[in-house]
C-alpha cells in the first residue's frame, strides 16, 4: 500500500503512525482456528427450535387460523400468534421518534408480503418444528396486491400498509423530502441543453454467509440472555424492551460478532419472538434462519426509481437539477423512510449546482420489506448520477472526468442543503483517479485544489 | 418423525426397503440430504446400500461400465476417461464432487445434472432393478421409479467424439445457464456422420435436440454448415425460469453456445 | 427417537457418541462432540463454510449423515495447530487478511488443506479451483488466493 502524502501536505502535520501501517486483526488468531463464538456456536440442554409459519400470499386477510393439530405434533411445545405478543405492532425507528408503528411481529389479521411471520412453533426438534408447521392452517381470503411503486402511488391502487393510510410515507414535509435551492426553473431556462432520464434497481440480497439468527437462555431470574449476531445490539434491544414490554434490565444480549452483515443484519426481527418463546415455555430456544429464508424474507436493499432532469451550459456547468426519487419500502418501513431520507439528504451529489429541486419518496407495495444495505438511499442514486454525468459530458461533447472536474464541490461552496462545503478532496480524489487510470485531463484541472480557488 | 437411515448389504434388500412410503434413496447425500435440510418433511427414511455392485468403473470389450455409487471425483480423475473429466468438473465444487454420484446426477433436476447431459449424450444405458434400458427412456420414467441405479454403461468409443460446454455465471464454479454435450461422428470427406446432442437446463430433465441433430448430419462444421443446426436447436425446448437465468435468456443463447461447441 | 453409536476419530482423538440415525455430521459434530468450527451457513451444499476432510477428502459436512462416519477419521480446522503453534495456512491467513467475518474461513482452511495435501505446489488456478466451493462474502476472494499460495510456499520452504 503506498500512502501519496503529497496531497494536503501544506494543510496536515504528518503525524501519522497507525494509517498506512499492517496491523493485526484481533479477531483473526479466532477466526482462524475455529475458536471464534458465532451466536449458533452457543448450545443449551434442552433447547428448543423455533420455525416460522409464513405467508404463501403478497397480500391477503387472514379468516382464521387453526394449530390444534400443530400442537398435537410430537414434540412440540409451544405454538404462538399475534394474540401472544405483548405489544405486536411496532416500527423499529420509533426509538428515534420516526413512527407509526406499522409492522408486527405475528400477523393479526391481515399479511402484506409474501414471507410474512404468521404463527410461530416450537418444538424439541427442527424437524418437529418443521412437520409442526407444515399442520398449521390459515385459512386466506387473497387480496389485489401492487409491486410496482408507481402503481401503488395511483389513485385506486390496493392500500398496503393501513398503519399508514396511504401508499407512501408521510414526512413532516409532505409526501415526500424535499431540497428547493434556487429557481431550478430558471436554471433549465438559461441551460444550453436539458437531459431528463430515469434510472431503475432491483432488490439485492446482501447473502451473508451466517444467516440471520439468535439463541436465548432463560436465566431463571425472569433476565434472558440473548446471543445474537444483530449489527444494532443495543437498537435490538431497546426495540425488544417495546414489542416485549420488559425492562431492558431483563434482556442482556450477547454479540458483536456476526458472519457477514452489510447491512441486512440491523432489522428487530428474530430477537423479540425468540426471547417471548424461552420466556413462555422457560427453555433456551433458537431461532435461525434458513438459507431460503435469509434469500427470501430478510430484507433487500430497496428497489429504487430515481429521474434526474439536467440543465446543462455547453462550457460545462450544471445550471440546475430536479431529481425525483423513489424508495420501495416493500409492505413496512423499517429503515426505508430514512433511506429515501438520506437520497435527499445526497442528491445532488458532490457538484455544486446553484438551482437543484429534490423529491425523495418512501413508496409503500406487498414486496419483501427493504431496509438497510452499504450506503442505503445513496448508491443507487450514485449510480444514477454518475451515469448521467457520463451522458450530460457526451451530449456537450466533453471529457467526462473534465466534466466532472468543473461541477466537483470544493471548499466554501453553498450545498443545496445550505450547508457551505468543507474537506471536500473530490478534486484530489480526481487527480489521483486521472493519474492511476492513466485517463489524463488538461493540465488546468491537475492544478486545481479543494481548498484554495485559482485567481 | 426424525429423520432415520438404513443400511443395507445388497441392493436388492434396500429396494425392498423403499417401497414403503417417505423413503428415499440416498446416493452421495447432496440432493436427499439437501432436501431433507431444507424441511422436505415427505423425507423420513433414507436407504443406502453398500452393495459393492454399486462401485467401481470397469472398462472391457469397448464398453465403459460406471458403478451408480462413483463420484464424480473418481471420474474426474481416471486416466481412461479424460473426456468425461470436464462434465465431471462442471458439477459443485471439489467438495461436492467428493460426495456427489454419477447415479444421483441421473435423479438431479434442472437447473442441475450436467453429467447426466453428457451420459446422455453418449447413448449411455442405464442398469437399474436388474434390467437395463436406454438413457432417455429412464430420464424420462426417473419421476416414478423405484428402482436402485447400480450403473451406467457406454461405448468407449463414443468418447473419441464427445464434446461438452456448460455456461454458469460464477466461475469456476456456478449453477448452470445452459449445459451442451455431443458426440460426433465424421465421415471421410470431413462432414458429419452422426450426431447426438444431448441439453441441459432446457426442461426440467436432460433433452435431446434430434432436430438439430439430423440438420448437422452432412454438414461440415463451419459457420455456414452448422447455421441449419443452430437455427433448429430451439425445436421442443421449454426452458425454466429460474434465479440463475430466465426461459427467455436460455432459449436466447443457447444457439450462440452450441455454435461454440461445435466450431471450438 | 433412534439412536446409534458412532465411533470415529477428530483430529486425532478418538469420539464415540449416540446421534440420532439421520443425524447430519455438520450437527453431530457441534452439537454432540462440541467442535464448532466447521459452521451451517446454507445446509444446501453451496457455501462450503461446513467443509471438513474425511479420510484424506474434502466433504461438507452438513450433507454427510454422521451415521455413514462411523470409523472414518475427520479433520476439522480447530484440530490444525499444534501445540499451540498455528498450521502455515492460519498462519498465511492471518497475515495475509483472509479472513474478516470469520465465518467461512474454518471451511476455507479445510478446502485450501485438502488441496495442499495432494497439491503441495498448487498454482493460482489450483487454488482458485479448490476454493470454488466455498463462497467468502468479505473478502472478495483475493487474499484469501494469495494467503493459500504463501501457505504453500512457505510449506516447501520447510521441506527444502
Amino acid at each position: 500500500m503506498e500512502l501519496r502524502k503529497s496531497y494536503f501536505a501544506d494543510v496536515r502535520k504528518d503525524d501519522l503512525h497507525e494509517i498506512g501501517q499492517p496491523r493485526p486483526r484481533l479477531d483473526s488468531p479466532g477466526h482462524v482456528t475455529g475458536k471464534t463464538a458465532f451466536f449458533a456456536d452457543h448450545n443449551f440442554p434442552g433447547m428448543l427450535h423455533l420455525k416460522m409459519v409464513r405467508s404463501p400470499h403478497h397480500h391477503a386477510r387472514i379468516r382464521s387460523i387453526d394449530t390444534s393439530e400443530a400442537e398435537k405434533h410430537p414434540g412440540v411445545v409451544r405454538i404462538l400468534t399475534a394474540r401472544d405478543v405483548p405489544h405486536n405492532v411496532y416500527t423499529i425507528l420509533i426509538l428515534i421518534q420516526i413512527g407509526p408503528e406499522d409492522e408486527t411481529v405475528l400477523a393479526d389479521g391481515k399479511v402484506r408480503w409474501r414471507g410474512e411471520a404468521v404463527v410461530a412453533v416450537l418444538a424439541e426438534t427442527e424437524r418437529a418444528a418443521q412437520e409442526a408447521a407444515a399442520k398449521v392452517k390459515v385459512d386466506y381470503e387473497v387480496l389485489p396486491a401492487v409491486f410496482d411503486m408507481e402503481e401503488a402511488l395511483k389513485p385506486g391502487a390496493p392500500l398496503v400498509n393501513e398503519y399508514h393510510g396511504q401508499n407512501y410515507y408521510l414526512y413532516d414535509s409532505g409526501e415526500c423530502r424535499k431540497v428547493r435551492f434556487g429557481d431550478v426553473e430558471a436554471g433549465f431556462a438559461q441551460a444550453d441543453h436539458i437531459l431528463e432520464q430515469s434510472y431503475q434497481s432491483s432488490p439485492i440480497e446482501h447473502a451473508p454467509t451466517e444467516t440471520t439468527g439468535c439463541v436465548v437462555a432463560p436465566e431463571g431470574n425472569d433476565r434472558f440472555t440473548c446471543y445474537t449476531n444483530t449489527q444494532a445490539m443495543f437498537f435490538t434491544l431497546d426495540n425488544t424492551s417495546i414489542i416485549l414490554q420488559m425492562p431492558g434490565s431483563k434482556l442482556h444480549f450477547v454479540g458483536g460478532t456476526v458472519g457477514g452483515g452489510f447491512g441486512g443484519k440491523v432489522d428487530v426481527i428474530v430477537e423479540p419472538i425468540a426471547i417471548l418463546a424461552a420466556k413462555l415455555t422457560g427453555r433456551p430456544v433458537s431461532f435461525v434462519y434458513s438459507r431460503e429464508e435469509e434469500m427470501q424474507i430478510s430484507s433487500p436493499r430497496a428497489a429504487e426509481k430515481v429521474v434526474i432532469k439536467d440543465g446543462v451550459m455547453k462550457d460545462g456547468r450544471i445550471a440546475a437539477r430536479k431529481v425525483t426519487g423513489y424508495t420501495d419500502a416493500g409492505a413496512y418501513s423499517r429503515h426505508s423512510p430514512y433511506g429515501a431520507q438520506k437520497g435527499a439528504g445526497h442528491y445532488p451529489g458532490p457538484y455544486t449546482i446553484p438551482n437543484v429541486w429534490i423529491d425523495t419518496y418512501c413508496v409503500y407495495t406487498n414486496r419483501t420489506p427493504s431496509s438497510a444495505m452499504r450506503g442505503f438511499g445513496v448508491t443507487i442514486g450514485d449510480f444514477a448520477l454518475e451515469v448521467q454525468m457520463d451522458k450530460l459530458a457526451r451530449l456537450i461533447g466533453m471529457d467526462p472526468l473534465e466534466f466532472r472536474f468543473i461541477n466537483a464541490y470544493r471548499d466554501g461552496d453553498m450545498k443545496a442543503h445550505r450547508q457551505p462545503t468543507e474537506g471536500a478532496a473530490l478534486i484530489e480524489c480526481m487527480q489521483e483517479a486521472s493519474r492511476a487510470a492513466n485517463w489524463p485531463v488538461a493540465e488546468k484541472y491537475m492544478a486545481m485544489s479543494s481548498y484554495e480557488k485559482e485567481a | 418423525m426424525a429423520l432415520a437411515l438404513q443400511t443395507y448389504a445388497t441392493v436388492e434388500d434396500a429396494e425392498t426397503a423403499l417401497k414403503a412410503a417417505g423413503t428415499r434413496y440416498l446416493g452421495g447425500g447432496t440432493l436427499v440430504v439437501r432436501a431433507a435440510n431444507e424441511g422436505d418433511v415427505g423425507v423420513c427414511t433414507l436407504v443406502r446400500s453398500t452393495d459393492p455392485a454399486l462401485t467401481g468403473i470397469d472398462i472391457s470389450g469397448g464398453k465403459v461400465r460406471i458403478g451408480a455409487a462413483v463420484t464424480m471425483a473418481a471420474v474426474a480423475r481416471h486416466p481412461d476417461l479424460a473426456p468425461l473429466a470436464r462434465p465431471a468438473r462442471a458439477v459443485g465444487g471439489p467438495a461436492i464432487r467428493n460426495m456427489a454420484t454419477v447415479g444421483g446426477n441421473l435423479f438431479a433436476p434442472s437447473p442441475y445434472g450436467d453429467f447426466a447431459v453428457a451420459l446422455l449424450a453418449l447413448g449411455a444405458s442405464v442398469e437399474a432393478g436388474g434390467t437395463t434400458m436406454p438413457i432417455e427412456a429412464f430420464l424420462t420414467g426417473r419421476d416414478d421409479s423405484h428402482a436402485i441405479v447400480t450403473s451406467v454403461s457406454f461405448d468407449l468409443a463414443a468418447l473419441a467424439g464427445f464434446r461438452f460446454l456448460k455456461v454458469s455465471r460464477v466461475k469456476p464454479k456456478g449453477v448452470s445457464v445452459l449445459s451442451i454435450a455431443a458426440v460426433l461422428g465424421h465421415a471421410s470427406d470431413g462432414t458429419v456422420s452422426s450426431a447426438r446432442i444431448a441439453l441441459g437446463c432446457m426442461a426440467d430433465r436432460p433433452m435431446r435436440a434430434s432436430v438439430a441433430e439430423k440438420a448437422l448430419v452432412g454438414a461440415r462444421l463451419t459457420a455456414d454448415g452448422i447455421a441449419p443446426a443452430l437455427a433448429a436447436v430451439c425445436v421442443g425446448i421449454d426452458p425454466a425460469t429460474d434465479p440463475i437465468a430466465s426461459a427467455w435468456y436460455r432459449a436466447e443463447v443457447l444457439p450462440v453456445h452450441l455454435g461454440r461447441l461445435l466450431l471450438g | 427417537m433412534a439412536k446409534v453409536p458412532i465411533q470415529f476419530t477428530l483430529n486425532g482423538s478418538e469420539k464415540a457418541e449416540f446421534v440420532e440415525s439421520g443425524a447430519t455430521l455438520l450437527n453431530a459434530l457441534r452439537d454432540k462432540v462440541g467442535d464448532t468450527s466447521p459452521k451451517g451457513g446454507c445446509h444446501q451444499g453451496t457455501c462450503g463454510a461446513c467443509s471438513v476432510i474425511i479420510d484424506g477428502e474434502l466433504r461438507l459436512s452438513c450433507l454427510t449423515l454422521a451415521e455413514t462416519c462411523s470409523g472414518a477419521a475427520i479433520i476439522t480446522t480447530a484440530g490444525l495447530a499444534e501445540g499451540g503453534v498455528l498450521h502455515p495456512l492460519q498462519r498465511a491467513f492471518l497475515d495475509a487478511f483472509a479472513s474478516q467475518c470469520g465465518f467461512c474461513t474454518p471451511g476455507m482452511i479445510m478446502a485450501a488443506k485438502a488441496l495442499l495435501d495432494h497439491t503441495p505446489d498448487p498454482s493460482r488456478e489450483d487454488v482458485v479451483e479448490a476454493l470454488s466451493g466455498n463462497i467468502c462474502r468479505c473478502t472478495g476472494y483475493e487474499p484469501i488466493i494469495q494467503a493459500v499460495l504463501t501457505a504453500a510456499r512457505s510449506n516447501s520452504q520447510n521441506v527444502a
